[in-house]
């Protein structure tokens, strides 16, 4: 019996394999192959293409260690891929657990709508829409000079809250549709089963809804922190001056310095640091699921 | 503990009566089971007397504390899920924990108050387990001890057995009353179910398109129901239409029925009478009829159904199909197409007014 179940599991693997080849040929097409050009180069003095002799060093990851400058942007943009996940959660948790549990059938459609928007919008548009408001003389300097008795100056424009704004804007919709998901499968029967034993609305958001929707966050902020770490367009653009970051940095390497060796190398060690971050945090998270 | 007035109590949705002018008095420390065809308003109700959802117009008290503006978590009631409800995250300790914890009871009360719940439930080793590693019975119960546990005034429970398959819901029956008896809690319990609502309750309700049909006790619905809806809804019954002729109706042929019970109606006015299919004796016709069988009519068998204790006949007359239900005795079964007489007596003919 459990042998003929064996062989049974085992056909079905066989036959399912038709059907999963063409998504690992796309995995070793699209992300392996080009990943193991990055490693090959990060250990190499020269790019090849240029033509110039290379040979293998590790020179590239010692570059990261020996100036500190590195260490100085890793931690900054660490620091805003935090920023902007809290942002991100503090705004985007409320949407969605107004999307899930409040809204009702045409008023939910066009809320998400607005949500997703910033999706389907070019990232360069996006960025720059935010260039146009918040400079000095802008639309938000404008507006509220218009509405406001007395006169002030907002120009955000090359400054931190800046990125961060432009940032939050471009990932908040990954931390409503995660959260969305997790909140509107929650039963409405337990939130009302919350209540019947006597809790307030903030303790049945405490004690049911926040735990039970954890996973959401926890991939939201996931799905956040990673890249915000590595952005350098949102920085470049609206931060200006002050937008330099780790992810700039790399930027520059490919674009502007042509050191790839080095900009893969700085890649590969903020891979690792991320990973490590995600392997410490997700014990603690877990368990506060 | 406490008794619930429900009085004149409203509720719309749009253009739609969900509830229209209910009133019950639900009495200190009885099991009511309110009893109704889907859709017809049992759910609205319980929610109106949880504090989920607010009457239109009318009103609530608990306990003579009116209630109909006071939110649900002031209002100290205790309810069942049909779906249960337990929460994932938490064991079946903290799930029965919660009411007492948010209220900020001290951990040692809590965990005597938790086990002597659980322990009267009949879970008081499984407090460490999740809910998804429980059968539906064991959550039922979990959800059970989780509603009493707060000590609440009113326990409510909305068809709380519906989703437990035949032999469980019995066991489950039992227990609920038997908890219910030990700790003496006005329990308002709704079923679509009418032979739960038979043997749980003391009084039941009938609900249908959001009004109260009927209130009171099984017994008495059962034997003097007011209307052919309560007739036929709880439990089965044969339905003859005509004219009331003072002690009971004259149907279109001609042929009369006298009621003994029931409403007292002016004659000429149309009405109905119901008789209940255990209570008619069938016969070949060539006995004797007992002296007190005063009604009889006369119809032939078109179809038995056996169940072993009794036997159903379905019998053609006047183009009406009759349900006789007969004792098994070991007598001669009627066979199929035979013509029979029906009798029984005027006390088994309750006379309703046609709506
Ligand atoms: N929140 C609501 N919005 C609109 N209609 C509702 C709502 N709740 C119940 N109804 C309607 O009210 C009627 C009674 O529903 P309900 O009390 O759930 O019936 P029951 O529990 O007896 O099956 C139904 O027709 C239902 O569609
Ligand atoms: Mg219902």
């Amino acid at each position: 019996m459990a042998a003929q179940s064996a062989t049974a599991t085992r056909s079905g693997l066989r036959s399912a394999l038709p059907l999963l080849a063409p998504a690992y040929l796309w995995l070793t097409v699209a992300i392996f192959l080009p990943l193991s050009a990055m490693v090959f180069f990060s250990f190499m003095t020269e790019l090849p293409l240029s033509g110039k002799p290379w040979a293998f060093t590790l020179g590239n990851y010692a570059a990261f260690f020996s100036q500190s400058l590195y260490l100085t942007l890793l931690l900054a943009s660490l620091r805003l891929g935090l920023e902007v996940t809290l942002w991100c959660v503090v705004i985007g948790y409320p949407a969605a657990y107004v999307l899930a549990k409040v809204l009702k059938g045409r008023s939910r459609e066009a809320i998400f709508l607005l949500v997703i928007l910033p999706f389907w919008s070019n990232g360069l548009v996006r960025i720059f829409s935010w260039a146009m408001v918040l400079r000095e003389g802008g639309i938000l300097d404008t507006a509220l000079n218009a509405v406001l008795p007395f006169k002030i100056n907002i120009d955000l424009m090359y400054s931190y809250p800046a990125v961060i704004i432009g940032l939050v804007h471009s990932y908040v919709p990954y931390m409503v549709l995660t959260c969305y998901l997790t909140l509107q499968a929650i039963d409405d029967s337990l939130i009302e089963a919350g209540r019947s034993l006597g809790a307030t609305r903030l303790q049945v958001l405490k004690r049911i809804i926040i735990p039970l929707s954890m996973p959401g966050l926890v991939a939201g902020a996931a799905l956040i922190f990673v890249p915000v770490v590595g952005s350098f367009m949102e920085p470049r653009i609206l931060g200006g001056r002050t937008g330099t970051f780790y992810g700039t940095v790399i930027e520059d390497q490919f674009v502007a310095v042509f050191n790839w060796p080095l900009g893969a190398a700085l890649s590969f060690i903020l891979l690792a640091v991320v990973l490590v971050i995600l392997a410490v945090a997700s014990p603690v998270l877990r368990r506060a699921a | 503990m406490a008794g619930v007035q429900v009085s004149n109590v409203s509720r719309n949705f749009g253009a739609h009566k969900a509830l229209d002018d209910v009133s019950i008095d639900f009495a200190d420390g009885g099991f009511y089971a309110l009893l109704g065809p889907s859709g017809s308003g049992k759910t609205t109700l319980l929610r109106q007397i949880a504090g989920f959802d607010f009457p239109d117009s009318g009103r609530i008290s608990i306990g003579g504390e009116s209630v109909e503006r006071v939110p649900v978590e002031k209002r100290r009631i205790g309810m069942v899920f049909q779906n249960y409800a337990l929460f994932p995250n938490m064991s079946v300790a903290d799930n029965v924990a919660f009411g007492l914890s948010v209220r900020g009871e001290p951990k040692a009360t809590i965990a005597s108050e938790v086990q002597r719940a659980l322990d009267l439930v009949q879970l008081g080793k499984l407090g460490g387990r999740r809910p998804h590693q429980l059968s539906g019975g064991q959550r039922q119960r979990v959800a059970l001890a989780r509603a009493i546990v707060t000590k609440p005034r009113v326990l409510l429970l909305d068809e709380p057995l519906g989703a437990l398959d035949k032999a469980l819901r019995v066991d489950m029956q039992i227990e609920l009353k038997r908890i219910q008896r030990e700790i003496g809690i006005t329990t308002i319990f709704v079923t679509h179910d009418q032979e739960e609502a038979l043997t749980m309750s003391d009084r039941i309700g009938i609900l249908r398109d959001g009004r109260l049909v009927q209130e009171g006790p099984p017994e008495e619905i059962y034997d003097r129901p007011q209307s052919e809806f309560a007739a036929t809804f709880l439990g089965d019954a044969n339905i003859f239409r005509g004219d009331a002729t003072g002690n009971g109706i004259k149907l279109p042929d001609g042929t009369e029925i006298s009621a003994g019970a029931g409403a007292k109606l002016a004659a000429g006015a149309k009405a109905s009478c119901a008789v209940r299919p255990e209570r008619i004796q069938i016969s070949t016709g060539t006995g004797r009829l007992e002296s007190a069988n005063a009604n009889s009519l006369k119809g032939q068998v078109s179809k038995r159904i056996f169940a072993g204790n009794n036997s159903t006949y379905f019998v053609e007359r006047a183009g009406q199909t009759l349900k006789v239900i007969v004792q098994n005795t070991g007598a001669d079964r009627l066979a199929e197409g035979q013509p029979v007489m029906l009798s029984w007596s005027p006390e088994s003919t309750v006379l309703i007014a046609a709506v």
